[in-house]
């Protein structure tokens, strides 16, 4: 036997857009006439890459795309990404909840998954027929939970309530049951997705410290999906980052913490165009950058961010430039115009300075609007340019997760 | 990670995970290891049915012994159909439990993907697990209900004047639920394999079923569809098993072994092709339900 837990190979989702509808039956049926010819089938050529903010042009798209990575016996793998890059996919196909469209995964040892604690928790039933019951689902025998009953309630911390049905509990309880449970299985390979999300900042830590226990202590292997980059950091010693469906880094955990902040791949502070080419105008590039510096690679919240945009003026009808910025959400932020400042012909350089210790920390995407003086837009591009705000001062493992709001401004206090 | 190396090759994995399945791969094994899940999901069935509620299981009595005096009044009496001579009232009792364990195993079977599918999609556990469990679960109903069907049909064995001839075929009545059982789980299943992406099949089967029971010998004998109607109810599977039933306790029309036979025949046939197809769909379901 080799000392290889886990080995994915070339695996890809394909996804179905939209809606199920009599169309898609119509679709299933050219499927499936392919098939019988023995030929490829004809939808899997239009997929399309797994960009979550670009309107999508075909129908399918691929959810992920050639993953290849294996992970060996104890070791910790800590899979980080954007909402929307394909991680929760990667879990699902790892628990079988689904099939990969193509590749194949090869598993040594028994995997139990968490992908949510609680799974089969059936609210009319008592907290002691649910631990059965869930742990049944997760793959464990009568014998072995019952052997390992008093040491799950104990860890639940909810022995009062134990007799009572779980629609009676708190939303806390519910989840300090659940995961006690899930925590007790006895499974070689071990695959965790967020589950820290919930339950008080002490149950976080009896979690973490549970999980601590069952990849360092035992010997586990432990899949480890995170936001919380200050979790993955403690928990695990190899990183996976999947930006759209695809493999972008992998390597030792820091390193791939630290890619993953600075954005990835998909977060240029600097950006040159030759694209937005109109008579009238014509942008040069957009720059992100603190002040004295050509290039950021990081952005600092506790500087100054400057927005530098190059441009060409080709027309005294044009106006100013407005620009919308969305979170990574997509919901919108702010907008911002360049109103108080005359363009000229020729080439123009406009900044906007966003002050220290204003921009929440996170990815920001801008849009841009080029006004006429008759209040028309003149060109819109949707998404321009990205750029990742990071944290600045605090420490990672202090703070368990990121203040809520899209921006945090510093208020003056007396 | 693109260099695979060929040495593990060789390497003998506890599981593969691929983009295709053989048809034929039923993880029969794995149900087996499964087999503590079938049995808590029966109890949590059972307890969780009767939570709140004051009647608790009198609750299993209480809707055949109701269908049974409708169907007694609007078929026997206001209508006038016969019943081969049986006293009514266990001529209906039987024909409802027998299609109500029927009708409500391929019922729950059939939305079985849908009604868990927040379970199937967060962990695996052998899916077949689900279906059996409802069809076993429907089983444990028809034995009380059918303990009560003994109870009825003793007194009426005690009573002067009416005419009761059980025959030795009683000692067949598991053999016939069994047989249900294989069916109802069989038809289940081939429409649970269908509704997960088209939902139409479920409102089919929900008013199909209803019809259905005019095509088999509930609320008439057998014995009073003659000619080519005769032919067309001989082809439903349930006929033979219905009339068998019948005959067994109340020894009047015939126990045929054709029909039973035939009934045995189309069930395990059925059953294997619905195996295969769940076996199949299960793999994706939840990218389509």
């Amino acid at each position: 036997m080799s000392d290889v837990a886990l080995k994915i190979e070339d695996v890809s989702k394909l996804y179905r857009l939209g809606l199920v509808s009599t169309g898609t039956f119509i679709h299933d049926f050219q499927r499936w006439m392919h098939r019988l010819q023995g030929k490829e089938d004809p939808f899997m050529k239009v997929g399309q890459v797994n960009d979550r903010t670009k309107k999508a042009e075909g129908d399918f798209v691929w959810a992920l795309k050639d993953i290849d990575f294996e992970v060996k016996k104890g070791e910790t793998l800590g899979i980080i990404g954007r909402n929307g890059a394909g991680k929760s996919t990667l879990l699902k196909l790892l628990s079988r909840v689904t099939q990969p469209t193509t590749g194949s995964i090869k598993v040594n040892g028994r995997i139990a998954s968490l992908l949510e604690v609680g799974t089969g928790f059936h609210p009319e039933l008592t907290g002691r027929d649910n631990i059965y019951l869930n742990g049944a689902i997760l793959g464990m025998r009568r014998a072995e939970i019952k052997q390992k009953f008093d040491e799950i309630v104990a860890f639940s911390g909810v022995e009062r309530y134990i007799d009572t049905p779980v629609k009676r509990y708190s939303s806390g309880m519910y989840v300090r049951l659940a995961f006690a449970v899930a925590a007790h299985l006895e499974s070689e390979i071990l695959i965790i997705d967020e589950v820290l999300a919930v339950g008080d900042a002490d149950f976080q830590r009896k979690c973490l410290g549970k999980m601590d226990q069952v990849a360092k202590g035992e010997g586990r292997t432990v899949l480890f999906v995170s936001h919380n980059m200050a979790a993955v950091k403690s928990l695990c010693s190899k990183g996976l980052v999947i930006e759209h469906g695809m493999n972008a880094f992998q390597g030792d955990v820091s390193q791939s913490v630290s890619y993953y902040l600075k954005g990835g791949s998909d977060v240029q502070h600097f950006r040159s165009f030759d694209f937005v080419n109109h008579p009238q105008f014509s942008l040069t590039s957009i720059n992100v950058h603190h002040l004295q510096e050509e290039r950021s690679e990081i952005l600092d919240e506790n500087k100054d961010i400057h927005f530098t945009v190059q441009c060409e003026v080709r027309s005294l009808d044009i106006s100013h430039l407005t620009f919308h910025l969305y979170d990574e959400t997509g919901e919108p932020v702010f907008s911002f115009a360049s109103t108080q400042l005359p363009l000229h012909l020729g080439q123009n350089s406009l900044t906007c300075v966003f002050p220290a210790l204003f921009l929440q920390t996170g990815t920001f995407y801008a849009s841009l609007y080029v006004v006429t003086k008759d209040n028309k837009c003149l060109i819109i591009e949707k998404d321009i340019i990205s750029f990742l705000v990071s944290d600045g001062g605090r420490d990672f493992g202090s703070y368990m997760g990121r203040e809520p709001g899209m921006i945090r401004p510093i208020f003056n206090w007396y | 990670m693109s260099a695979r190396s060929d040495k593990y090759n060789t390497d003998s994995w506890d599981l593969v995970i691929a983009s295709s399945s053989s048809w034929w791969n039923i993880p029969f094994k794995e149900i087996w290891r499964y087999r503590d899940l079938l049995w808590i999901l029966l109890k949590r069935d059972y307890k969780a049915s009767f939570r709140q509620t004051i009647l608790g299981p009198i609750w299993f009595f209480i809707q055949p012994i109701f269908t049974t005096l409708i169907y007694t009044v609007v078929f026997n009496r206001v209508a006038k159909l016969g019943t081969d001579g049986m006293p009514p009232i266990l001529f209906y009792l039987s024909g409802v439990i027998l299609w109500n364990y029927f009708s409500t195993s391929i019922t729950s079977t059939s939305s079985a993907f849908i009604s868990n599918a927040n379970i199937f999609g967060k962990v695996y556990f052998p899916r077949l697990i689900i279906p059996i469990s409802i069809v076993l679960s429907n089983m444990m109903k028809l034995m009380v209900q059918f303990s009560f069907f003994v109870v009825v049909f003793l007194y009426y064995l005690q009573q002067k004047g009416v005419e009761l001839h059980p025959t030795w075929h009683i000692m067949l009545f598991p053999f016939l639920f069994l047989l249900m059982g294989v069916l109802g789980l069989a038809v289940g299943m081939l429409i649970s394999t269908f509704t997960t992406k088209y939902r139409d099949f479920q409102y089919l089967i929900s008013f199909g079923i209803q019809l259905l029971m005019y095509a088999t010998p509930i609320v008439y004998p057998s014995s009073m569809v003659k000619g080519v109607w005769h032919d067309i109810l001989v082809l439903n599977p349930m006929t033979g098993i219905v009339e068998g039933f019948r005959y067994s306790f109340f020894g009047s029309g015939s126990f045929q072994w054709g029909m039973i036979g035939y009934s045995l025949v189309f069930s395990l046939l059925l059953l294997a092709v619905s195996v295969v197809l769940f076996n199949k769909v299960e793999k994706k379901f939840m990218d389509t339900v």
